[in-house]
């Protein structure tokens, strides 16, 4: 039996831990690659948490998607606009507490509304979910959103590379 | 606690930590970090609830998390064009000095 405390299991106070962990360094620390890094490990933690959860497939998505392309698209970002190292400025805005303020905020609302309103659900048996059975689903009743997301990955990809590519025309100007 | 009200607690407060990133940061990448923590814990919300849901055989609130994490996948990959085109014309990444972005 897996040990508990305050009836959570220990792995999954740990993973959380981890997660949070993660995001306060990628909000604290000041250079740029340190911070991309921590979110990595945030990324990781929550891919975790969805395997506690036994959604293995949306964890094994988390992980492609989110540890392997976009964690490395920010690092490539962050390289590409000269952002290793230290920074040049400031690393925090001008309002900061204002905007501490309304994430404790928002916090606050949200921890609220959970502890108040959830009814003691105990977790169901674990849904017997294969790959198989969420393409079948991707095939059948999902085949709309599937291939408005299709469509709207190809243009968002295009689109990026438009917007990110050098204006040939104003250099020839200049 | 149960275990529903944990990762609840768990997504709220990645969606705080982003959105301080997003709210305090000065760097433009990390504004965009920020935001992509938001979107995380939204899913991590979505993911709770189906598993904790009366019909999790349905497969509802993951196909939503699997639509939602490459939605957010092409939004980053735009954000960070974006933020490199901004660089390449004003050589600088800092939002309190980005006021304006026509050529």
């Amino acid at each position: 039996m897996i040990p508990t405390v305050f009836g959570l299991t220990l792995p999954f106070l740990i993973i959380a831990a981890l997660t949070i962990a993660g995001a306060v360094a990628a909000a604290l620390l000041r250079n740029l690659v340190h911070c991309a890094l921590s979110l990595t490990i945030t990324f990781a933690g929550l891919a975790l948490l969805y395997l506690n959860l036994e959604a293995q497939f949306a964890g094994f998505v988390q992980m492609l998607v989110y540890i392997g392309a976009v964690a490395i698209l920010v690092v490539f970002a962050i390289l590409l606009t000269r952002g290793a190292g230290m920074p040049e400025y400031r690393s925090y805005s001008s309002n900061w507490l204002l905007g501490l303020i309304l994430a404790a905020a928002t916090f606050a609302v949200l921890t609220w509304a959970v502890t108040r309103s959830l009814p003691a659900t105990a977790a169901s048996a674990a849904p017997a979910v294969t790959v198989q059975g969420i393409g079948v689903s991707l095939m059948t009743t999902y085949v709309m959103p599937l291939e408005i997301v299709a469509i709207l990955l190809t243009v968002a990809l295009i689109g990026a590379v438009i917007v990110a590519m050098p204006e040939s025309k104003k250099e020839g100007q200049q | 606690m149960t275990p529903l009200a944990a990762f609840l607690i768990v997504a709220a407060l990645v969606f705080a930590i982003g959105l301080a990133i997003a709210l305090t940061r000065r760097n433009a990448i990390l504004v965009l970090i920020g935001i992509e923590l938001m979107l995380n814990a939204a899913n991590l919300n979505l993911i709770a609830f189906w598993r904790f849901g009366p019909h999790p055989e349905l497969l509802t609130g993951m196909m939503f998390a699997i639509f939602s994490i490459s939605v957010a996948a092409a939004e980053a990959a735009v954000g960070l064009g974006l933020v490199i085109a901004y660089h390449r014309h004003a050589r600088t990444t800092d939002l309190d000095t980005m006021t304006r972005m026509k050529g």
